[in-house]
């Protein structure tokens, strides 16, 4: 007689402290394949699930093996056809001898660089490491979607917090009706007039009859009403909610940055960065996000992704061509009845004299009202940071985008030199959204 | 009426229901114990989902393990290429446990599900129960028990010592695995209530028993009884050891008692696979002999239904191809298809022999009870000796086999033997070597300690026809066992 098991509902996922000790032991290498993998694709799927390769070294499991060659060995191998005894097989000039000989290593996999499916939340968890985000602002990133319960009607299960007591005594009450369970006030009537009967001190025949027959009536009633319960589990509503992601709109994001040649890879890796954080930043806020890539030099035009990142060119820096180009097109395509516009905006702060002015009259006076937020972020050698303690200093476009940031409570700077730097311009940003979400 | 029930079908519709597998184990059960006369554990079969399977996968099909990086790293791996679509999940797990525990894939259809019954819950259930080496070595009553205690006492050790102690510590015995299984000599089994028990005794003892070992060594002593004592302290060490994990666990200088306690887990464990390993081709070919014979019963007595029995001939002839050896991703021989043809083979001999099969099998040749004949193989033999003994001409010609010799000195292989009349008998013996493990693993002992020393340890590897070691991985090892051992370890080559 067999045991029949039906296991599968059994908790899925006995494997994740393993995996998670897995990736804990291959943290590092993880890590920089994230980045690697981050600097390779776009920004906006930066995120989700994503293959990593992690080289061999670092977790192997070594054990005492035969090594591939020497020695003396033989092998039994099938689907001879011409062979006979006596052949010789010149050996290929690497490898084992005779294809299907050679013995694999023990777990089956060689020594190849190990492959693997990062989920969402691993991937993201190793991106912000050296972000230095902080934890609240990680999590809300993590989750993908605001989502809002909303009322959908009534079910028959759900915790007691939920239940709708109206809902559930109103159909008690139409169940009683239709059950016809005897109304307690008709029993108080009864019982009154019993013992309004038992008080008599001397009953007569027809009183005595109808005492009987009262008490009778009685008992009848109160095993029906017994039977036919007050609430039944039956009439018991819950109220349902369904988790609706919030009312969402159409965002536009803006990425402007100075592709001159000052502007190396370490230079465009950190922008990238910014780039996606906002992205993220958005994608959690709204359905729809595009993403508008302009480059300038002293010219600006609007490209792909692939190009704002990879191409070079070469030319001095018009800051302003830039921000014009933004105008421009959100003029033809975005109008900001519909479209919240985000710009983020990348440079080493290098910009043509007299320019300065020029952009910092254009953003205050025409981009700033449209926009929802504009960050700007220079980008500094690392040496120079400490130049530039202080915000005060700078040059011509740092000075004139500080003016800027004094009258625009929606413009935030930054000089940043390490990933780290990163977040804090984006950290009103994230205040903002928890108010919001608090107050809600 | 008995006779009409007993030929309808024992299911129409492709998806399967308890009832289903209900109904088709009761008739494979019949069939497998009163024709095959199969002596088995009682069956649990559990279902489980693709998800599930993968788990199992990654823990060596166990179904509790304790947590390690590794099985993590298994478990990626396979879920990638299942995800990928590159490999199928296998069908089943059978667990060797009493009762003998089955897995088998919800996304089985009814026919795979009854395939796979009659697969693992009798063919392998049979060989765990009957075949010596299983009897021997493995504790089918407590091996659930045990794992489960060991999970527990690792994840007691990790609250208590951290995380990564433990994570090196199993490293290292995990890359000893292989040579620390006792080959020879049987331990005593040891059920967890004792385990436990004896589990305080020993440690104390043991540290006593480990520190005797060096306190002597300062008092300056004439060297004719200085090495009197060596050999005596030797000869208590047992020396040469073959089981690594063993020695390291009963006289490592610096281990902690709760370590040698892991240490003891992990050899367990590999002790208790070690049957496993010795009995690829029989244990498979065990299993899908029961299931042709099972599956062909009921289809001709029409309790499988045409469709059904197609679904099943289709993933039987995928199991149990053999690939040429020039085929892409040829992997050698299939152990489930030679053992399955050696065993229909054996069939074949008791039943219809030859004059060859006279000649090669004159015991069982034209015998009449061809169970008995494979129940005593199934019984009593393993891989390598069910090779010397039962390879037949008519099998190795059939797979069209033949031996290839290579000398890391020659510029060419040779080929030393085909399926001719001059070659079966070398092909066979070949194949034996290829399928004894204890030439496959390196022969790795304990040979030596200079306990009034430096306290190195001296291991040695006896090469087989001067078959090296791998050098990238025999140091990793040896570094993981200078770390369990805490001093110099050193190894030494030597050819047989």
């Amino acid at each position: 007689m067999a045991h029949l098991v039906d296991r599968r509902l059994n908790p899925k996922g006995k494997s994740h402290g393993n995996r998670r000790r897995f990736i804990g032991r291959v943290r590092a290498a993880v890590k920089n394949a994230v980045d690697e993998s981050v600097r390779n694709r776009d920004i906006a799927d930066a995120d989700g699930e994503k293959m990593i390769t992690v080289p061999a070294k670092g977790i192997a499991e070594p054990s005492f093996r035969h090594a591939a060659k020497g020695g003396r060995r033989q092998w039994v191998l099938s689907g001879n056809r011409s062979f006979s005894v006596g052949d010789r097989i010149r050996k290929p000039p690497s490898g084992a001898p005779g294809g299907g000989g050679r013995e694999g290593s023990a777990d089956g996999e060689g020594e190849d660089d190990f492959l693997f499916l990062l989920t969402r939340n691993e991937f993201l968890e190793l991106y912000f490491e050296d972000l230095e985000l902080p934890d609240l602002v990680k999590r809300s990133l993590k989750e993908i979607k605001a989502a809002k319960p909303i009322r959908m009607g009534y079910t028959v299960a759900g915790t007691p917090a939920n239940l709708s007591v109206m809902r559930t005594m109103r159909n008690a009450y139409g169940r009683r009706i239709a059950m016809r369970r005897p109304k307690i006030r008709d029993l108080d009537d009864l019982i009154l007039r019993i013992q309004a009967l038992e008080a008599l001190d001397m009953p007569d025949a027809a009183e005595l009859a109808e005492l009987g027959e009262l008490r009778e009536r009685v008992d009848l009633l109160r095993k029906r009403q017994r039977s036919v319960p007050f609430v039944d589990p039956l009439d018991v509503r819950y109220k349902f909610f369904e988790m609706r992601p919030e009312p969402s709109s159409k965002a536009v994001m803006f990425c402007l940055m100075d592709v001159s040649a000052s502007m190396g890879e370490r230079e465009k890796d950190l922008a990238k960065r910014f780039f996606v954080l906002l992205h993220l930043f958005l994608k959690q806020r709204y359905d729809k996000i595009e993403l508008v890539f302009i480059r300038h030099t002293q010219t600006a035009s609007e490209v792909d992704e692939e190009t704002f990142f990879h191409s070079r060119e070469t030319g001095g820096t018009v800051v302003s061509t830039a921000l014009k180009q933004m105008k421009e097109v959100i003029n033809q395509r975005y109008p900001p009845s519909e479209w919240n516009i985000y710009a983020a905006q990348a440079s080493d702060g290098e910009n043509y004299g007299g320019d300065s002015e020029v952009c910092a009259d254009l953003l205050q006076e025409a981009l700033m009202p449209l926009c929802q937020y504009f960050a700007y972020i220079e980008i500094l050698q690392e040496s120079e940071v400490k130049l530039m303690n202080s915000d005060d200093n700078g040059m011509e476009l740092w000075r004139a985008y500080r003016k800027v940031a004094g009258h625009c409570p929606n413009f935030a700077m930054k000089r940043i030199a390490t990933p780290a730097d990163i977040y804090p311009v984006f950290r009103e940003l994230f205040v903002k959204k928890g108010q919001g979400v608090s107050d809600a | 009426m008995p006779e009409q029930s007993g030929s309808a079908p024992l299911f129409e519709s492709t998806e399967w229901n308890f009832d289903a597998i209900q109904r088709s184990y009761d008739a494979i059960e019949k069939i497998a114990i009163d024709d095959l006369k199969l002596d088995v554990y009682p069956n649990q079969i559990e279902i489980i989902s693709a998800q599930q399977m993968v788990d199992a996968y990654s823990s060596n099909g166990m179904p509790l393990m304790y947590r390690h990086w590794s099985f993590g790293k298994r478990f990626v791996h396979d879920e990638r290429l299942y995800r990928k679509g590159a490999r199928g999940l296998a069908y089943e797990i059978v667990i060797n446990s009493n009762p003998c525990i089955s897995y088998c894939l919800e996304d089985n259809s009814m026919a795979l599900q009854a395939l796979v019954i009659a697969h693992a819950a009798f063919g392998h259930n049979h060989f765990f129960k009957n075949n010596h080496l299983f009897r021997q070595w493995s504790d089918a009553e407590g091996i659930l028990d045990y794992l489960e205690y060991a999970r527990e006492f690792i994840a007691r050790c990790e609250e208590k010592h951290g995380d990564h102690e433990v994570e090196q510590l199993l490293d290292a015995a995990h890359s000893l695995m292989h040579t620390s299984v006792f080959r020879h000599r049987r331990p005593a089994s040891i059920s967890l209530r004792e385990e436990r028990a004896r589990q305080r005794e020993r440690l104390r003892d043991e540290e006593a028993a480990v520190h005797y070992l060096w306190n002597s060594f300062e008092r300056a002593r004439p060297q004719r009884i200085v090495d009197e004592h060596v050999r005596e302290r030797k000869r208590a060490m047992k020396l040469p050891e073959e089981n690594l994990l063993y020695f390291l666990e009963r006289h490592s200088p610096i281990l902690e008692p709760w370590q040698r306690e892991i240490l003891r887990i992990v050899r367990n464990i590999a002790q208790y696979f070690y049957p496993q390993r010795q009995t690829k081709v029989m244990n498979e070919g065990c299993a899908c002999f029961v299931h042709y014979y099972i599956m062909n019963a009921l289809h001709s007595s029409g309790r499988l239904s045409d469709g059904a029995m197609f679904e099943i001939l289709h993933n039987h002839t995928n199991v149990l191809t053999q690939p040429d050896f020039d085929a892409p991703h040829s992997a050698g021989i299939n152990p489930y298809a030679l053992g399955f043809a050696m065993m229909q083979d054996i069939r074949r001999v008791c039943e219809n022999p030859t004059p060859e099969d006279h000649e090669w099998f004159p015991d069982i040749a034209g015998v009449d009870d061809w169970r008995g004949v494979l129940q005593d193989a199934w019984a009593n033999y393993r891989d390598e000796s069910f090779v010397q003994q039962f390879l037949g001409p008519e099998v190795i010609r059939r797979f069209h086999l033949f031996a290839l010799a290579d000398d890391a000195k020659d510029s060419f292989c040779t080929v030393s033997a085909i399926h001719d009349s001059r070659g079966y008998h070398a092909v066979r013996d070949v194949m034996v070597a290829n399928l004894d493990i204890s030439g496959s693993d390196p022969d790795i002992q304990v040979v030596d300690v200079d306990l009034l020393g430096d306290r190195w340890l001296k291991l040695c590897h006896v090469q087989r026809d001067h078959v090296p070691l791998d050098a990238e991985t025999r140091d990793a090892t040896l570094d993981n066992i200078r770390s369990l051992w805490g001093y110099d370890v050193v190894l030494e080559e030597r050819s047989d």
